[in-house]
């Protein structure tokens, strides 16, 4: 540390949001951004250590020091520039990464002060090159290779740009009439405004990635058949967590029962929320119970309020510190008035008549010994039924890997689960030339994650085509 | 965007469409379906598939016009685009020789079964083809039908053409005569292939059902269409829309089918008066 001391601000300079009371009424994003002055003062904060600690926590190896400095600097072009050498989606990341596990966890100022806000100038500079940059960048000479990626979510899309940039043709296969995968239908708009998503998109598509949607590999061509008749060198498998648990209590096909996917995917792929000026109906009740504790459980909490739900209950069975969801997220929806039901899970639903849901029977749980998960294992307590009276119910407990690949490709291997069996270093699966990533491999995680792995699968899917 | 390349209203509000999709034609197997999205304020709408032509890539869709959208879909004409179609979906018709096969279609349910009673007459089942429709004028495809099966019998539900009733009386009237029935396989509303299962039943009669559920995704990714099947969920979009008709939960399905009910007619209404302002026929049937 060779410059002059400065006086550390202890501080992360506040992110504006949006009024808890007026964002719940609609589905603007909920986060403001920084303004220039305030990415500056926060980009200054760094002290630039020389191990950089902050890039180990970086699944995609982000240089960070470098483009913080240029962001303190004002030069958000430059700082922009810098992510992008590694981050093909750099205001999807800036938005949804967790970074209080990630870079900012690692942040020497976090030590002893809050940590330098790494996300939220990501977050500036991405958006300050969407909207002044001409986002230029170098892609190498043709190879005459053909690779298609399967899904166009986080994993695919770098996965393809990575792919891109070496100079192979990339074709990218989505199952929906949109591409961006859980970008799209899964996190809502006031979280990551669909917009953004799409500008990404576009760029990719300037890197000369082609992106044909309504494609369904599996049932409109099978992996095989891209390899042998469509005459792809290689495949990548990036196809996420689409397929949603249900938790298997009786009722749970009552009319007013939703997997969080269905919640969340007829919200904000198919924008619900503008019905009857869009087509795609959703019905949500009076009082509503999203069961589960991870971010896809807050999404759709905070989605049911902006739905015009009553009162919005998260229910989950073990307490407040065990949830998975991040804490930005946690508070945001406690702020925007969702409730919580902790150490509390249904055994039942009941239903009217009609066959709609009118209650959950719920069972109390203490905390036991700690599980495999390391957290403490839930434990019912026996005699302490209770009833719950809601109208709609999410199931947001989680999501596994769709079966339409697994089922239709000879020779992959996959585990119990219907987890594809990739390399954690490479992606390659038990079939050559066919690399997998994401949640598709890991189970569901985030956002980051997959898109490491997709980057990773794109140096071996070079590495492999170019015979190295 | 995929081109309407022939549209053949078959009788007042069942159209018939022929697509150009030469990726979805070139895998498509009797029994399974179709996605589409008229538009980007659109809706996402299973129709089974009721025809292809591999070599001519195209998709024949037979629907009738009770909602929003298929009443859009119904003014559309030939050389117009529709802007999503995704497919094929869902699992095949399973196919093999079975012996002796009732194919029964009520409805616009006559259209899907068609394809799969040619399909099991080609693998050497003689095929008994029984369909029906309200009255005379909701009749379509009896020549096609006739074709694809070994013997046809047609009803219709108020006499108005050949014999008044419904087609679990013929289907009952088979079942009598006697012959073993080796399979049955019922498409049309869920109360006839409801009917149909419970008339089986009684017989022993093994019963295919396709399910037409609510979807929005039709990959399995949403749980929208799930359907309890011999006690376990099951989705219809990935794990049918084919199911052992004597395992499924007609009745929770019913209920499930209405869930938007209040929606639906309120689209609906919606969209009939703007297309009254709009169009010539002044609310008519354009």
């Amino acid at each position: 540390m060779t410059e002059k001391k400065k006086a550390i601000k202890p501080q992360k300079n506040p992110m504006p949001v949006q009024d808890p009371a007026l964002r719940v009424k609609n589905f603007n994003e909920v986060a403001l951004g920084y303004s220039e002055a305030a990415v500056i003062d926060e980009a200054s904060r760094c002290l630039h250590c020389k191990n950089m600690p902050c890039r180990q926590g970086c699944p995609v190896d982000i240089d960070i020091s470098g483009f913080i400095k240029l962001a303190a600097e004002g030069d958000f072009a430059g700082a922009a520039k810098k992510i992008k050498e590694k981050n093909a989606l750099p205001a999807v990341c800036g938005r949804v990464c967790p970074q209080e596990n990630q870079c900012e966890k690692y942040c020497t100022l976090g030590k002893k002060y809050k940590p330098v806000a790494i996300g939220r100038i990501e977050r500036f500079c991405a958006d300050w090159e969407m909207a002044n940059g001409t986002g230029s960048q170098e892609v190498a000479p043709p190879t005459g290779k053909k690779v298609a990626v399967v899904g166009s979510g986080p994993a695919g899309l770098t996965c393809a740009a990575d792919l891109a940039k070496l100079g192979h043709r990339v074709t990218i296969f989505e199952a929906l009439h949109t591409p961006g995968g859980v970008l799209m239908y899964g996190i809502p708009e006031f979280r990551l405004p669909k917009a953004i998503v799409q500008a990404e998109i576009e760029n990719l598509k300037k890197l000369g990635v082609e992106i044909q949607v309504n494609s369904v590999v599996g049932r409109f061509a099978t992996i095989d058949d891209l390899m042998q008749k469509e005459g792809f060198d290689a495949v990548f498998i990036g196809t996420g967590a689409g397929l949603p648990y249900f938790m298997g209590i009786p009722g749970e096909n009552a009319c007013g029962v939703y997997s969080a996917n269905e919640f969340l995917t007829r919200t904000n792929l198919m924008k619900a929320y503008l019905f009857p000026t869009y087509d795609t109906p959703i019905r949500v009740g009076r009082k509503v119970a999203v069961l589960g504790g991870g971010n896809v459980a807050m999404d759709a909490a905070r989605t049911a309020l902006r739905l015009g739900a009553e009162e919005s209950w998260i229910v989950y069975r073990r307490s407040k510190v065990e949830m998975p969801a991040r804490q930005e997220e946690v508070s945001h929806a406690e702020e925007e008035g969702v409730r919580f039901k902790f150490l509390t899970s249904p055994t039942r639903i009941i239903c009217n008549d009609d066959y709609w849901v009118t209650a959950m029977e719920c069972l109390q749980y203490e905390l036991g010994e700690p599980d495999e998960s390391g957290r403490r294992r839930p434990v019912p307590i026996k005699g302490s039924e209770f009833i719950m009276e809601v109208d709609t119910v999410v199931v947001a407990i989680g999501q596994g890997p769709n079966p339409l690949i697994p089922r239709t490709t000879k020779g992959l291997e996959c585990t119990k689960r219907g987890n594809i069996v990739a390399d954690t270093e490479t992606g390659a699966t038990s079939k050559p030339g066919v690399f997998a990533g994401g949640d598709v491999v890991t189970g569901a995680a985030t956002v980051i994650l997959a898109m490491g792995a997709g980057r990773k699968a794109a140096n071996a899917i070079h590495n492999y085509l170019t015979g190295k | 965007m995929y081109r309407i390349l022939k549209k053949d209203v078959l009788v007042p509000s069942i159209n018939l469409f022929e697509i150009e999709a030469p990726k979805v034609a070139r895998k498509a197997e009797p029994g399974q379906f179709v996605i589409l999205r008229l538009h980007e304020q659109g809706e996402r709408i299973p129709l089974t598939i009721a025809d292809f032509d591999r070599a001519r890539g195209t998709i024949t869709c037979v629907f009738q016009e009770v909602g929003k959208t298929t009443m859009e879909l119904g003014t559309l004409n030939e050389g117009d685009y529709i802007q999503d179609f995704v497919g094929p979906l869902g699992m095949p018709s399973h196919i093999e020789l079975f012996g002796r096969v009732v194919c029964v279609g009520g409805g616009v349910g006559v259209a899907p079964v068609h394809p799969i009673a040619r399909a099991l007459k080609e693998a050497g089942n003689e095929v008994l083809g029984i369909i029906g429709a309200r009255h005379k004028g909701l009749l379509f495809w009896e020549d096609r039908m006739r074709a694809a099966c070994t013997e046809l019998r047609v009803t219709t539900d108020d006499g108005s053409y050949m014999r008044k009733g419904f087609v679990t009386d013929l289907l009952k009237e088979a079942i009598h005569e006697g012959g073993k029935i080796d399979l049955c396989l019922a498409i049309g509303p869920l109360p006839m292939m409801r009917a149909v299962c419970e008339l089986t039943r009684e017989y022993g009669i093994k019963t295919i059902v396709s399910l037409n559920t609510l979807m929005v995704d039709g990959t399995g990714m949403c749980g929208c269409c799930r359907v309890t099947v011999g006690g376990e969920t099951r989705f219809a979009c990935v794990d049918g829309p084919e199911f052992d008709g004597h395992q499924v939960d007609f009745e929770e399905m019913s209920r499930r089918s209405v869930i938007y009910k209040p929606q639906e007619l309120l689209a609906r209404e919606k969209y009939q008066q703007n297309h009254a302002s709009r169009c010539a026929c002044k609310g008519g049937t354009c």
